[in-house]
């Protein structure tokens, strides 16, 4: 399945619905646009909910480092949202896990960029 | 005496659609020897990695260059060798992405996954002058 991204937004906070593989030439390019994007309008607080990811690469997994740098960079942060076992066993391998905020609901992904 | 494995090798393009392709293929002969659908994934995956790590650093997306990937079915394992037309890397080079100062860097994370999936990972210098990826994955059983 290939990647779809959209964006939304939640009061001030820009929320990314993604779903299908975040690979090379599949997804990374698509979110790396839509970060950039978000980041250019000024919307530095971003939540990746990742329910409807079922695969991620390596090269996946950098874009969203990639994303993380930029964002924080501008003073804002990237959160993430909905993680599935294998994105979450990723993540720990590559201790990503340490490195992101990460939350199961999106009401509290959203609230804790105001806490 | 072992008996000789059964081998399939798949020569592919310098293609960014011959990664999802090696990735498919890795799946489904893992599922023909006999791996759980956890290891098929997980197999799957370090294929597609090596496969993208011939694609981009060894062939550097070079289309004319070939990609070789084969798998070798032993009985206690199976055996996936991944060769490039590219200069060869050494796995000490690569950096290790969960130290401190890798952790929001670029490199590394896709050795570490192989690493993470096989059971054992290695890389020689392929007769052909290039890479050749060497991974294991043995069964449980």
């Amino acid at each position: 399945m290939s990647f779809k991204a959209i964006s939304r937004e939640v009061g001030d906070v820009t929320v990314i619905d993604m779903d299908g593989r975040i690979t090379l030439g599949e997804g990374s390019a698509l979110l790396r646009d839509l970060v950039r994007e978000n980041v250019a309008k000024g919307r530095k607080k971003i939540v990746m909910n990742l329910a409807g990811i079922n695969y991620i690469d390596s090269t996946g997994l950098g874009e969203l480092v990639a994303g993380y740098r930029l964002v924080k960079s501008e003073g804002g942060e990237i959160k993430l949202l909905n993680l599935n076992k294998k994105v979450t066993d990723l993540l720990q391998i590559t201790k990503l896990y340490t490195v992101f905020d990460i939350h199961n609901q999106e009401a509290q992904a959203v609230a804790s960029f105001h806490s | 005496m072992p008996s000789k494995p059964q081998r399939i090798e798949v020569v592919l393009e310098t293609l960014i659609e011959s990664i999802a392709l090696a990735e498919e293929v890795g799946v489904r002969v893992a599922a023909v020897a006999g791996f759980g659908e956890d290891d098929q994934y997980k197999i799957g995956l370090a294929v597609h990695e090596g496969v993208m790590n011939a694609f981009q650093y060894g062939n550097k997306q070079r289309r004319e260059r070939k990609i070789h990937v084969i798998f070798e079915l032993f009985e206690d394992k199976l055996v996936i060798r991944v060769l490039d037309q590219g200069a060869g890397f050494r796995l000490e080079d690569v950096p290790d992405p969960r130290e401190d100062e890798n952790v929001l860097g670029d490199s590394g994370r896709g050795v570490l996954l192989m690493k993470a999936f096989m059971d054992e990972v290695d890389v020689l210098s392929s007769s052909a002058g290039g890479a050749e990826v060497v991974m294991a994955k043995r069964h449980k059983r």
